[in-house]
Parts: structure tokens; C-alpha cells; sequence
């Protein structure tokens, strides 16, 4: 088991290093730098601000920087912001992004699991079909669209809470019910999917043989197995809700990490851009991580090989 | 497989396609959806970027069906001209997609050992990427362009299918024929195209029909964020954006724009799980 973590974990600082690589590959073809946007500064203080930043270096030179400054966690400070580290600005906006992000899962959780479960185990019934429908119809529901609509009716017409900003303490909650509604309805899906699979094998025939409850065997003998592809589904979802849906983050306003996402990349911000890349992979890997375990310990036929 | 037994099976699949009603109704809908939008603007006597600055904004009227924005542009003749902008940026996205998808799949599949292993591994670290940054580099690489857009998607939108493919390459390349073939001296090249491309096509169609609504949502994240279609052009993300902007004073500027686009993403997604059902054998079907 210690080598199966050991193995993954050496896996997942490859697939680190590998979006670095990228990341920097990509800022450099793209036309501009971080020093474009101010006009008519003299050529010796451009050279002298490229050389304090380290853009005057070979590109190995500078790529080698990255890695050693990620890899010591001295981050760099923003060339755009001058003063603050880059992970100043990320430690400023992940917990915004986290808590929406949390609040959003257990939300899609707590409704697409009991939806799913209800479906599988009622083929073809009522509440198959009006979970179903309601499953599709979420997929179908883009954030940009639901996030608006809930501002609209919670917070401009019933001002239940604010429409939009970060400044009470309940102003998670719309951001967190637009994504935790839509992700709600892939989790249904999966779940649906999972148990019904799972209902069909032959040791839950078994199981009825013998005489088990039915509770007995949902609970105890098929929600384990039928929980993998939904597990699947979460490693990335999770790390992609905690770094912060960037549709939710602009409709809601919202201080969160997503923007930088955007911003990075559009203001040639190559160290921010960097390092918001870096984070969600390395939050991407650890969540895989946590899932692979996880698998492992459900189904013993993955088991723990490396 | 033969010849005989392939046809027999798609035509199997698609009389179970024919038999289930909601399909139906989502061909249906997805297809008046798409005649709307191609043909629609010639009959609006309104042209999507004809301003009417004494109109304003005006609720759904009879001269104006879905309403007027602020600039007073007809509502329905923007969303149709829209409704072109996005469904080709979903096919032709796609379409990038599927190409480089099935051209890396089948490489690293049919190459196998080491070549395999390095492919896919890098299809992994891409897996890790966050691909919102990586599409909008590419468009400040390339720049704002419309052809661009779809390229840039579609650069990104390729990795799940490479797997899907590879995995089915794996699977063929060690059946009886494909040994058959090799023993005649079939070169890699011509038992990619000859004998595997053919072969994978079943998966290759469930999945790209899987992967257009998906596409659409992106160019729409794109357009909403104004990395996407510039304006005065359209499509349903700019508008939508544009209703989400205005929602509170003109309702009407969101929901049309969001219904047709919801409509076309729920008629896509019936489709490609109907054809997964009817063509994915593994599938069980009650």
C-alpha cells in the first residue's frame, strides 16, 4: 500500500511538472509580456525592470526558476502586482472559491445521490422518469443561465440575499445552489447508472437469495460498488469547484480565484498565470489521489497495485 | 465483422433509435431548432444588427416577437443569427476535436510500448491543465477571429476521445485479421487507416455527438467572459451575457436567448445518449 502511494504521488509531481513545462511553453508563444501594456518607458529602465524580473535570462534560465521557486514554495512576486507574492493572491482568493466549492458539492451531493438511488431502484417508474427528465434538464441548464436567474428571483425580487458581491456572511449560498443544482444532475446520472449496474450483477442475486432485506441490499451490499463512478466523477469536479467556476465567480461577483484564471492569461501576468496553473494541478492530482485510494479500498478487485 | 453483419447492426440501431419516442422528439427538435436559425433571418424583416435607437428596449410585441435590446435590434432575428454562430462553432469545434482525437488514439494505440505509454501519459498531464487558461492563451495567441475560436476548443476538446479510441485500438489490433493483415506485409499506416479507423467509427460518432453540447457551453463561457464573438456579432453566449447584464430592467433579453440555447443543448444531449444506447452493444437495453 505504501508503494501503490508512493508510486502515484511520484506520478502525480511528473504530471505537475508536465502542466509547468506546458504553461510556460504556451505564455512564451504568446505574443507580449508582462511589461507591454506601460508605454514610453526608457529602454535602460525596461532592461533594468526585464532583468529584476528575470525575463532578460535564456528561456531554460527562466523555466529552471519556476521549477526551483515552486518546488522551495519561494513564489515569485507578481510583476503586475508589484509587493504581493503570487501566493499572497492566490491565499486571498482559494478560500472564497473553497467554501462556494465545498458548499456546492455537499449540495450536489445531498440531491443527486437520493435522486439516482430512487431512479435505479424503480425502473421505468414515475420516479425514474420525472428524475431522469430532471437530470437531463440539469445537464442542459449552463451556469450563466441559472446563476442570473437565481440573482434575479433570491436576491433582486425576494432580497433573500445579496444579488451579487462578498460581503455577508450567507453570500456563498446562490453561487453554491447554481453549481450544486447543475453538478447534482451529473451525480444523479452516474448514481442512477452505478446501482443499476450494480442490481444486475449476480452476487446481488445472491444476497436475495439468501434472503437479505432490501435496504440490506442497497446499503450494504451495492451502494460500495455502485459509488465508484460517481467517485470518479468527483476527483476533478472537486478540485475544479475549490479553484472556482469562473462563469459563478462573475456572475455573483464573487473575490475568488477564478477570475485570476481569466486575468492571468489576458494580462500576460506569467507568474500568476503560472501559479494558478500549477495549484489546480496539483489540487487536480490530489484529489485523484484521495479517489484512487479511495477505489482501492471500496472495490478489492482495483486493490492497491501500483 | 462483415460487411452484411455491420449494416444489419446500424440498421438495427437505428430502428431502436426510431422506436423510442423522446428521440424522436429530440430529432424533431434539434432539427426544427436548426432550420430556425438557417433560414429564419431571411424572413425577419429585421436584419441582427439593424439599430432602432427611438424603440429602446421593448418587451415581446407583435411586430417584435421576443423583444428589442436597449439599441433597439430585433431580440428573435439576433438569437436565430446567434443560433448559426453557435452551432457551427459546435460542429466545426468538434469537428477539431474528433480529428486530432482519433488521429492521436489510433497513433498510440497501434504504436503501443513505449510511444503508447509517453502519448498517453502527456494526454494525462493535459487531463491536470486548467483548460480555461489553456483556451484563453491560445485566443490571445491567436487572436479574436471566429475561425480561430473553434480551433482553439477544439485543441482542448480532444482528450477524452483520444482515450476512447485508444482503448478501442487496443482491443482490435490484436484480432485475427489485423494479424492476417500484418502477415501480408500491411505496413502501420495502412492497417491505421484500412483496418482501425473503420472500426473505431461507432465510438468515434457516440462520442462527438456527446462532445457538441459540451463545446457550445465553452464557446458560450467564452462569449460571456468577451473572449469569444465580438460584437456586433453574436452568438447565444454573448446574448445570453448581454440578458444577464440587463435582467433586472428587461427580463426578456435573458430568457429568450437561454431558452433556445437550453432547447438545443437538451435536444443534443437526448440524441447522443440515444445513440450511445442504440450503437454501444455493452449497453444493456430493457
Amino acid at each position: 500500500m505504501f508503494r501503490f502511494i508512493f508510486s502515484r504521488l511520484m506520478q502525480g509531481f511528473a504530471v505537475i511538472l508536465g502542466v509547468l513545462c506546458i504553461t510556460f511553453g504556451l505564455l512564451k508563444l504568446a505574443p507580449g509580456s508582462p511589461l507591454q501594456s506601460e508605454r514610453n518607458i526608457p529602454d535602460h529602465i525596461r532592461a533594468q525592470r526585464m532583468a529584476m524580473s528575470g525575463l532578460d535570462q535564456p528561456l531554460p534560465v527562466q523555466l529552471w526558476r519556476y521549477i526551483v521557486s515552486f518546488a522551495t514554495f519561494d513564489f515569485p512576486v507578481s510583476a503586475k502586482t508589484p509587493g504581493r507574492g503570487v501566493d499572497e493572491i492566490i491565499a486571498q482568493g482559494f478560500p472564497v472559491s473553497a467554501q462556494v466549492g465545498v458548499a456546492a458539492l455537499l449540495i450536489a451531493l445531498a440531491l443527486g445521490i437520493p435522486m439516482g438511488a430512487l431512479a435505479a431502484l424503480r425502473p421505468n417508474s414515475l420516479e425514474d422518469r420525472v428524475s431522469t427528465v430532471a437530470a437531463t434538464l440539469g445537464i442542459c441548464t449552463p451556469s450563466m443561465v441559472l446563476g442570473p436567474i437565481l440573482a434575479l428571483v433570491f436576491g433582486l425580487k425576494l432580497r433573500w440575499f445579496n444579488a451579487s458581491g462578498w460581503y455577508d456572511a450567507d453570500d456563498w449560498v446562490l453561487p453554491a445552489m447554481t453549481l450544486g443544482i447543475i453538478y447534482s444532475a451529473y451525480i444523479a446520472r452516474l448514481t442512477r447508472g452505478g446501482l443499476r449496474e450494480t442490481l444486475a450483477q449476480e452476487f446481488i442475486r445472491t444476497a436475495r437469495a439468501k434472503g437479505a432485506s432490501e435496504a440490506a441490499i442497497v446499503f450494504r451490499h451495492s451502494f460500495k460498488l455502485a459509488c465508484l463512478p460517481v467517485l470518479n466523477f468527483l476527483g476533478p469536479t472537486a478540485a475544479g469547484l475549490m479553484t472556482g467556476s469562473i462563469i459563478t465567480e462573475t456572475v455573483f461577483q464573487l473575490p475568488g480565484l477564478g477570475q485570476h484564471f481569466v486575468g492571468a492569461a489576458v494580462n500576460r501576468d506569467y507568474d500568476l498565470a503560472m501559479a494558478t496553473a500549477v495549484f489546480y494541478a496539483a489540487l487536480i492530482v490530489g484529489f485523484n489521489l484521495i479517489v484512487d485510494f479511495l477505489q482501492a479500498l471500496l472495490n478489492p478487485r482495483i486493490g492497491f497495485k501500483a | 465483422m462483415s460487411q452484411e453483419s455491420s449494416q444489419s447492426h446500424s440498421q438495427k440501431a437505428w430502428q431502436s433509435l426510431l422506436r423510442n419516442r423522446l428521440t424522436v422528439a429530440a430529432m424533431v427538435l434539434l432539427g426544427v431548432l436548426v432550420l430556425l436559425c438557417c433560414i429564419g433571418p431571411f424572413f425577419s424583416p429585421y436584419g441582427p444588427n439593424d439599430q432602432n435607437l427611438e424603440l429602446r428596449a421593448t418587451s415581446p410585441s407583435f411586430s417584435h416577437w421576443l423583444g428589442t435590446d436597449p439599441l433597439g435590434r430585433d431580440l428573435a432575428t439576433r438569437i436565430m443569427h446567434g443560433g448559426r454562430i453557435s452551432m457551427l462553432v459546435g460542429l466545426l469545434a468538434t469537428a477539431v476535436g474528433s480529428i486530432i482525437g482519433v488521429g492521436y488514439g489510433l497513433v498510440a494505440g497501434l504504436a503501443g510500448k513505449r510511444t503508447d505509454a509517453l502519448m498517453m501519459r502527456f494526454v494525462d498531464v493535459l487531463y491536470a491543465f486548467p483548460f480555461i487558461t489553456f483556451v484563453i492563451i491560445l485566443v490571445v495567441i491567436f487572436g479574436r477571429e471566429f475561425w480561430l475560436i473553434f480551433v482553439a476548443i477544439g485543441a482542448v476538446e480532444w482528450l477524452t476521445m483520444a482515450r476512447v479510441v485508444r482503448g478501442q485500438v487496443l482491443t482490435l489490433k490484436n484480432l485475427e485479421y489485423v494479424q492476417a493483415a500484418r502477415a501480408c506485409g500491411a505496413g502501420f499506416w495502412h492497417i491505421l487507416a484500412r483496418h482501425m479507423l473503420p472500426n473505431v467509427m461507432g465510438p468515434v460518432i457516440i462520442y462527438s455527438s456527446l462532445t457538441i453540447p459540451g463545446v457550445m457551453m465553452l464557446e458560450a463561457t467564452l462569449s460571456f467572459l468577451g473572449l469569444g464573438i465580438q460584437p456586433p456579432d453574436a452568438s447565444w453566449g454573448v446574448l445570453i451575457s448581454e440578458g444577464a447584464a440587463s435582467m433586472a430592467a428587461y427580463p426578456w433579453m435573458l430568457i429568450g436567448p437561454s431558452v433556445f440555447f437550453s432547447a438545443t443543448l437538451l435536444a443534443l444531449n437526448l440524441i447522443g445518449d440515444a445513440l450511445r444506447d442504440a450503437l454501444d452493444p455493452k449497453s444493456v437495453r430493457e
